[in-house]
């Protein structure tokens, strides 16, 4: 099986600090500078690393293989050789040597930086991962190094300050002799010799121009059995006299149901178990299709008193308008500077508009799936399942079947697309209530209606941006008033600390409406930036001022952002290009997670009045990238998945329910609507790598927005801009 | 029922309901999880294997369609050494999540093998029924054309 992980080599360590472990050596970390937690807290560890004092994230077996323990999800972000290619970069480890496997789900010890140490939840989430394993497993690999230093000057005889190392072996210059890692890890099984694990300052890493796997194009280690169809996903799972799970869910979140044929659907061809859930009813049956069948045949009343009851949101528009637009209401700030009532009043000339956005569905390719297998005294149970949220999963089928988050065994599988979507871990909850009725495993498999129906989207919103401007054409007054559902969701992404805005005030004004919302790529930024990226060119066209110059105004005060922006002007020509007749671009910039980015389409409308994409421009500053090729293809994927979002994608809800089931009414950008060209240019820095994978997508919005106002001289204000809303506009 | 069809170059028989279905007869009967359910409603391309060499949504076949013929999936596309193609899609890279790339390939391995060179143009057309969530379409046409020249 081609999984992430091989759990059988998890590694078992005594109490020294390095130690000797049966067929291989394995390395710990060490606490450091920043944080990392090495030693078990006394008591805190104990649940979860029964038999073990330490862990570890590198094993070197006698042969030479270096099996590194990774501990983020892979869900096409590439992090499971980019954070190997981090460690074997200060181990100084011969990349061909070094295998991938999934470290154990414990997150005491392999959580995320989060907060300043390691140690939090091991959630991939909100691009995070580099940039929080980033200082931790580069220190961990020097000390790996450093052991092995000690290891071979102990066998030689020799100071450890004549040693150094090539990739994969220890060099004794003075002495003209030399040693693989492998032999040193053989030597290491049968000596006593005592190595300790040493502190290694920050400055004792290698320097940037020292690197030679960071920075250079490894390829992905995943990417051959996701051309062979024999990488694992969860959904591919199979274990002897596994059974097959379906649910029917409540299509108005918070309706609970009533079954009313249960005795005839539990006579149906292959249906074992009929199970009732608090938001459905799950089937449990001896063949995949036969659950279908019976899910099919439920027949259900759903109570009618769910908070979402009657939610329609195309009317709710008109609430989050009215929010959005009176000047107090029960808010929460974003961010609040300077005297913005005084400046607005003060100002030679004021502009107010408001920014809609629809809800958006993440459409992993992968639907929702887990294999679930619960013991017969039910006192234990393994999972299968590609996850975001490794421990909140194994948590959740802990606490669904009542027993330790210990007696539950985990499995990752590789992820076909998270997005956010699978942070959450209700569908493996489920797959553990069904799964706790019978004597076998169960696979649960979502419908890709299932899917949508039942998804948790990116918030509806309407922003109302207001701004004033002094008599030379300054801005002097920022407003960004964010209304919809979605609590915090909404408006994390209004701050901008890149243009110069003193007197600014941002809120957020949120009303419950019961339906399910969630963290979708990159959030809050891809309607909170289309609003900020708009709302400028719109004030720019009418002070007739260009777009690029308006911004770089803006960012007198910030030269690396204005760096980046002027690498995109000038990759564009902007100003001074010959642009085809017929089209247009636009420009739009967003920070992330500490990077930022500069973006420019190129557009056309055609006949049936659809916005065409021709070219796509980006210019990034994401800090020290560690696998330049697969960073541009991560960049590529935000762009893409970005236009598909801003022209195309829309969930609406009618009394409470989801109109979408699939994707004929969800469509998705495919291959004829993608740029001809997506050109990015990475800058390079050698500051902290930062955010990648989200960072791309919120420029879009903006960009085709301001593009379209420069070929027709008119705005687009909401989200999506499909071919319906276009011909309104421009026939208006 | 019993149907008999040749998968991957083997004779075989399975017994199933009247109404089975080809895509979860591959994956869950059989075994053959390289092809992938994302749609089940000939959206997305996912689920494409061969049948008689012709690109085929295999969530919307009936098994029962396929008697006598001749199934082609992923993992027949590579039994002893990869083809051509998915080298090309190693050298450029192009899975991400990874999970549309069976359909991504068997698509596009139907349009090599009727049209050794295709032009860009050929290529979109061709591919424009298998979607990709994580945007790799630049890619996939990068390692179309890649496998072709050294066709
Ligand atoms: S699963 Fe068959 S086309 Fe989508
Ligand atoms: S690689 Fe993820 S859907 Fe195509």
């Amino acid at each position: 099986m081609n999984m992430p992980s091989e759990q059988n080599n998890k590694p078992k360590l005594s109490r020294r600090q390095f130690l000797t472990a049966a067929g291989g050596v394995t390395f710990a970390v060490a606490a450091g500078a920043m944080g990392f937690k090495y030693f078990a807290e006394p008591g805190k560890n104990k649940k979860t690393l029964p038999d073990q004092e330490i862990t570890a994230w590198v094993k070197l077996n006698p042969n030479g293989e270096i099996i590194f323990y990774n501990p983020a999800a892979e869900m096409g972000q590439g992090s499971m050789t980019a954070l190997a290619v981090i460690f074997a970069e200060e181990m100084d480890a011969d990349w061909d040597m070094v295998r991938i496997e999934s470290a154990p789900v414990e997150p005491d010890t392999y959580g995320l930086q989060w907060s300043g140490a390691l140690g939090g939840p091991m959630l991939t989430v909100g691009s995070r991962t580099i940039r929080g394993y980033f200082q931790a497993l580069r220190h961990a690999g020097a000390q790996a190094r450093n052991a092995l230093l000690q290891l071979a000057a102990a066998h030689w005889g020799v100071d450890i300050g004549q040693l150094s190392t090539e990739p994969g072996t220890v060099v004794d210059a003075k002495g003209k002799q030399r040693i693989s890692y492998g032999d040193l890890a053989a030597l290491m099984t049968d000596t006593e010799t005592s190595i300790e694990l040493r502190e290694i300052p920050e400055s004792a890493w290698k320097k940037p121009e020292e690197f030679r796997l960071i920075g250079t194009d490894v390829p992905r280690r995943d990417i051959p059995a996701k051309v062979d169809g024999t990488a694992q996903f969860a959904m591919d799972v199979h274990l002897p006299g596994m059974l097959y799970g379906s649910v029917l869910r409540t299509p108005v979140h918070g309706a609970k149901p009533t079954l009313k044929n249960e005795t005839d659907i539990r006579k149906m061809d292959g249906v074992l178990e009929v199970v009732m859930l608090d938001h459905g009813v799950g089937i449990v049956a001896d063949n995949y299709e036969k659950a279908l069948k019976a899910k099919r045949a439920l027949q259900v009343d759903w109570s009618q008193d769910a908070q979402a009851q009657g939610y329609d949101s195309e009317a709710a528009f008109a609430k989050y308008q009215q929010l959005a637009r009176q000047t107090t209401a029960d808010s929460r700030k974003v961010s609040e500077s300077g005297n913005y009532s005084g400046a607005m009043r003060g100002a030679q000339k004021t502009y107010d508009l408001e920014y809609r956005n629809d809800f958006l569905y993440h459409a992993q390719m992968e639907p929702l799936n887990a294999v679930v297998s619960v013991t017969s005294d039910k006192k234990s149970a393994e999972v299968w399942v590609g996850t975001q949220g490794m421990d909140g999963s194994r948590k959740a089928v802990a606490d669904a079947l009542g027993i330790e988050f210990e007696q539950v065994k985990f499995h990752p599988c590789y992820l076909g697309g998270g997005f956010g979507r699978r942070s959450m871990s209700g569908y493996v909850e489920e797959a553990a209530l069904l799964a706790a009725k019978v004597d076998q495993p169960v696979k649960l498999i979502w419908t890709r209606e299932d899917d949508v129906r039942y998804g948790a989207f990116r918030p509806i919103s309407v922003q109302r941006m207001q701004a004033g401007v002094d008599e030379t054409g300054e801005l002097v007054a920022w407003g960004h008033y964010i209304a919809g559902t979605g609590g915090g969701l909404l408006g994390s992404a209004g701050k901008c600390d890149y243009y110069s805005l003193p007197n600014h005030r941002i809120e957020v004004r949120n009303i419950d409406e019961g339906v399910r919302t969630k963290h979708w790529r990159s959030v809050s930024h891809g309607a909170n930036k289309f609003a900020i990226e708009t709302f400028l060119d719109e004030i720019a066209h009418d002070l007739g001022r260009d777009p690029l110059n308006f911004r770089l105004r803006l960012m007198r005060e910030h030269p690396r952002e204005m760096k980046v922006l002027k690498e995109v002007a000038q990759m564009t020509d902007w100003g001074n290009a010959a642009i085809p007749e017929g089209r247009a671009r636009g420009l739009s910039v967003t920070d992330h997670g500490g990077s930022f980015a500069a973006g420019v389409a190129e557009i056309s409308v055609d006949e049936q009045y659809k916005i065409r994409v021709h070219r796509f421009w980006t210019a990034v500053d994401a800090g020290i990238v560690v696998q330049p090729a697969n960073t541009k293809a991560q960049i590529e994927g935000g762009i893409v998945m970005g236009i598909s979002s801003v022209l195309q994608e829309s969930i609406t809800f009618k009394d409470g329910a989801v109109q979408q089931s699939n994707f004929h009414d969800y469509p998705l950008l495919r291959m004829a609507d993608v740029p001809e060209d997506i050109e990015i240019s990475l800058i390079a820095s050698e500051g902290a790598p930062s955010s990648i994978g989200e960072l791309s997508l919120p420029l879009v919005g903006g960009a085709i927005a301001n593009a379209f106002l420069s070929l027709t001289g008119t705005p687009l204000r909401h989200i999506p801009f499909r071919p319906e809303k276009v011909k309104a506009i421009l026939n208006a | 029922m019993t149907t008999s069809f040749k998968l991957n170059g083997k004779s075989i028989e399975v017994e199933t309901a009247e109404d089975a279905n080809l895509l979860w007869t591959i994956r869950e009967n059989l075994q053959l999880t390289g092809t992938k359910f994302a749609c089940g409603i000939a959206q997305c391309g996912s689920c494409t294997v061969h049948v008689d060499g012709v690109p085929t949504r295999a969530c919307i076949t009936p098994l029962a369609s396929v008697a006598g013929k001749s199934v082609t999936t992923i993992e027949g596309l590579s039994e002893k050494k990869l083809s051509a193609l998915q080298e090309a899609w190693i050298a450029e890279q192009v899975p991400q999540c990874g999970y549309c790339q069976s359909g991504q390939i068997m698509q596009a391995a139907a349009l090599l093998a009727e049209n050794p060179s295709p032009s860009r143009e050929e290529i979109v057309n061709h591919m424009n029924g298998v979607l990709c969530r994580c945007g790799t379409y630049l890619r996939i046409i990068k390692a179309i054309e890649r496998a072709s020249t050294s066709a």
